[in-house]
């Protein structure tokens, strides 16, 4: 791979969607101008398992302004239901509570909220089951874990090394039920005229598209995605889900005429998915220096009844750390809930929560620093793969992070610093995320008045896209940035990949790079107006094991009578690749830790079991950090060029921010008081009740 | 049941008739077309729809249309004159106070609001008592902030633009 010369990638250039934003004219797909539309209200099962019997529209029916109720008993007849999530009104069975059982379609969106309370329901109710627990005799090992992961790993014997080491530790950490919550609420307005065009708050335009097209047995041609801006989405708008489909019955049950359906916050929790529960058993044995001799995390989490999604939670314990015995395994148990999707790193952000707790407990057992525990059991290769590593910095995020915090004068005791009320106390954990590059992805570029446009159907939910891919571009064509122009989110631009696994910079740059060369090749330095080539991505060699790696530091103050916890500083260094853009990039990482601080302190879907439904479910219970909750937060990042991840040197860094930092509160947690949490979220309940009045 | 009402948004006189259940968010929105301020909950609970009613901030999901006839609206769109930003909404993009920018609009409406409230000597919770001469540091513009979430997290963008927002207003 030929390095790019870098002229703009690397410069801290403004975002160029930013006066739309600041002035809040960016549209999102609930606010395109279009006449005049009709409202789409869902109507959800309140039972979560059974059978519809009955559904009497007809008072909703007689309310003035609305124009159509659907109902399993009359919406379309869809062409494939394979998939169960998207197989909505096409049967009267109920799988989870609040589930999809109808749609007012009316003048007003008024008019059509009130007509969808008005509608009655009966049920034949069944008995549900939404309970996960570690030792139900149901759980079972999927065929693969997300996206298409081994189940199960192992080498050596784990077993026999926990019998022999000096050292050992056995231990059960669990993450919460969490909802991702984007700020904009899933949104889809669908206009059918023969042709569906649909702006639809999505992470993906053309993944949408091939859903819908695929549902609906539509040619491709047929449908048209629209999605410029995006209001967050963290992994639940990286695939359409139920509601998505209902727009598009509804647009097609008012021909010529568009329909809005957004969600609601409440629905949003039964309807857009949510990061599964994890109970992590987690095992470790090493020699007194701090050596593993074994790893191993066995995982047990939920699904839906109706639909399998395995978080890969024990991949990164595959790859983390040297050891000559280790297994992961996955169970799961398939329940009455909604279904689980992804949730800013899937797998990565829930797995190295026990495991990274963990290492600092085993610190304390050896009496070792833990940055110097994780600095021993350094891997030369990729211990799950074998294969080398593109880059690998983690000790350097350890060292330059240990520097800057002022790791060095930390006495490692435990809750024995006090300042007036408060206990003061420290933490560190590790973070690891891949980088992914997608198989698939296309742009084009062409010359028009004498600019150069970049023309791609990628996404930008916040993390820059409409600012880094100019800069790419300028750089792979050896142009000025200014001259460069992008067009996203819309596929009527060439194909381009979901933006999840943090792979969208490195799969649509490496497709605009091919396309730079293609121009070049083709037209030369002086082109002429409408000159256009292609240029599309190619599937990594798999020769190397890719990651991106980083380190976050935190000082947590927990009040030594009421059990408070703040944390007032949070810091992490990052090892991915050149960074294209410092002022996204650094927004990108404050604001994948602040969600990770969220995690740790105050997140929590509390699903009750006896109605099998998320009881906080809305923000005033369902507590996301706000602003007096946040500190001081940095990012820094160590120089790194990888010259085997794509043409840019870069890896992905919008999950990676957010992997360690609830291990590291934990870790910093127990430094203030003693009290080890091993159950997320810490609230001061937990540290209360362990902590000794002094 | 529609009943009329009079209202200027951004400038611009409105005469209509409105349903009764309407909030103003809604009027804003679908009436209007105003999509400036945004729905990210419709509960009073995340502050995205965050505009000025007569010069107070107030989130217009709460505020039922029509007991807002005859006041003055204000939304993020609004403040900008001239083609030149409001001093807060340059600081948000100076400081990249946002990602997504879902909650800005809102962001901004709320500090505008905030440090009025602040410049005609409101205490916050995070005021320490007696406040002679309160400063605008990190805890009391976080604190005064707090109504207005942010999921993509940059809220240690936001203070900062605040606070440099705050002293290119009312300069020392
Ligand atoms: S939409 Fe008004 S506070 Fe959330
Ligand atoms: S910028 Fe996305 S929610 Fe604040």
């Amino acid at each position: 791979m030929t390095a790019l010369h870098s002229r703009a990638i690397g410069r801290d250039l403004l975002r160029r969607d930013g006066r739309l934003k600041v002035t809040g004219t960016a549209p999102y797909a609930y606010e395109g101008p279009l006449g005049k539309p009709a409202y789409c209200h869902l109507i959800q099962a309140t039972i979560a398992r059974g059978r519809v019997t009955g559904m009497d529209t007809t008072s909703a029916q007689a309310i003035d302004g609305v124009i159509t109720v659907l109902t399993a008993d009359n919406a379309e007849r869809l062409a494939s239901t394979e998939d169960n999530e998207l197989a909505v009104l096409q049967s009267d069975e109920v799988a989870f509570r609040g589930q999809i059982i109808g749609a007012v379609i009316a003048e007003t969106s008024e008019v059509a909220r009130h007509a969808a309370g008005t509608v009655q329901v009966t049920y034949a109710q069944e008995p549900h089951d939404v309970e996960l627990s570690v030792d139900r005799a149901d759980l079972y090992k999927p065929y693969k874990i997300n996206p298409a992961y081994p189940t199960d790993t192992a080498d050596g014997d784990v077993a026999a090394a926990m019998a022999s080491a000096p050292v050992t530790l056995e231990n059960t950490y669990t993450t919460a039920m969490y909802h991702n919550n984007p700020m904009e609420p899933h949104t889809t307005t669908a206009l059918w005229d023969g042709s569906l065009t649909m702006w639809d708050s999505t992470q993906g335009v053309h993944s949408a598209r091939s859903v819908i097209a695929r549902v609906f047995g539509f040619d491709h041609e047929q449908v048209r995605v629209v999605c410029p801006y995006v209001g967050g989405g963290f992994g639940s708008k990286g695939t359409p889900h139920a509601h998505v489909v209902v727009a598009v019955m509804a647009a097609r049950a008012t021909p010529g005429r568009a329909v809005k359906l957004a969600l609601t916050r409440q629905q949003m929790f039964f309807l857009t998915g949510y990061r599964t529960p994890t109970i992590q058993k987690m095992q470790l044995a090493a020699d007194r220096d701090g050596h593993l001799a074994a790893i191993a995390l066995d995982v047990v989490e939920q699904t839906s009844r109706i639909k399998e999604f395995a978080e890969q939670t024990g991949m990164p314990t595959r790859s983390m750390y040297a050891a000559p015995n280790r297994r992961t395994t996955h169970r799961l148990a398939a329940l009455d809930v909604p279904v689980p999707t992804w949730m800013r790193a899937p797998g990565e952000c829930p797995g190295m929560f026990g495991p990274e707790v963990a290492l600092d407990e085993l610190a304390e057992q050896l009496g070792l620093d833990p940055i110097e525990l994780r600095i021993r059991n350094e891997p030369s290769v990729d211990p799950d793969s074998g294969r080398p590593w593109s880059s690998r910095n983690l000790i350097a995020c350890l060292r330059e992070g240990a520097e800057r915090f002022g790791w060095a004068e930390r006495d490692p005791a435990p809750g024995v610093r006090r300042q007036g009320d408060w206990l003061v106390g420290t933490g560190v954990a590790a973070s690891v995320y891949p980088t992914y590059r997608m198989a698939v992805s296309t742009a084009t570029l062409r010359y028009e008045r004498s600019r150069y446009v970049v023309e791609i159907g990628a996404a930008d939910l916040g993390t820059g896209t409409w600012t880094t891919l100019p800069q790419i571009a300028a750089d792979a064509l050896g142009v000025d940035v200014d001259d460069v122009d992008a067009r996203i989110g819309d596929t009527d631009y060439p194909i381009a990949s979901v933006a999840g696994g943090s792979s969208g910079m490195s799969t649509w740059g490496s497709a605009i790079v091919e396309a730079a060369r293609a121009f070049r090749d083709k037209f030369g330095t002086d082109p002429a107006d409408g000159d256009e080539a292609e240029g599309s991505v190619s599937p990594p060699t798999g020769k190397y094991a890719m990651h991106a790696f980083g380190a976050q530091f935190v000082e947590a103050r927990v009040h030594a009578d009421t059990g408070e916890i703040r944390v007032p500083r949070l810091l992490g260094v990052f090892a991915a690749g050149r960074i294209i853009n410092p002022r996204t990039a650094r927004s990108q990482f404050i604001g994948g830790m602040t969600m990770g601080l969220s995690m740790a302190l105050h997140e929590q879907s509390v699903l009750d079991p006896r109605f099998g439904h998320v009881v906080n479910h809305d923000f005033a219970d369902y507590h996301i950090s706000v602003c007096a909750d946040v500190g001081d937060v940095q990012a820094h990042w160590i120089d790194e060029y990888d010259p085997h991840v794509n043409a840019m040197g870069s890896k992905g860094i919008g999950e990676i921010g957010i992997v360690g930092t609830a291990a590291a509160v934990v870790n910093a947690v127990h430094h203030a008081t003693g009290v080890r949490v091993r159950d997320l979220p810490v609230t001061l309940d937990k540290v209360l009740a362990q902590l000794t009045p002094n | 049941m529609k009943t009329e009402l009079s209202l200027d948004v951004d400038g611009e006189p409105y005469h209509l008739a409105v349903d009764t259940r309407m909030t103003l968010l809604d009027l804003l929105r679908e009436r209007l077309g105003k999509m400036s301020p945004k729905k990210g909950c419709d509960h009073g609970q995340c502050g995205a729809c965050t505009v000025l009613i007569n010069g107070r901030r107030a989130l217009a999901c709460l505020a039922l249309a029509v007991a807002h006839d005859g006041s003055e609206v204000v939304t993020a769109d609004g403040l900008a004159h001239d083609g030149a930003l409001h001093p807060v909404a340059q600081a948000f993009l100076d400081h990249d106070a946002f990602q997504c920018g879902y909650c800005t609009p809102g962001q901004i409406c709320s500090a505008v609001g905030m440090l009025d409230e602040f410049a005609q000597g409101w205490p916050s919770a995070a005021t320490i008592y007696p406040a002679s001469e309160p400063e605008l540091d990190h805890d009391e513009v976080a604190e005064r902030m707090s109504g207005n979430l942010c999921r993509c997290g940059a809220y240690a963008n936001i203070v900062p633009a605040v606070q440099d927002a705050a002293g290119q207003m009312a300069p020392r």
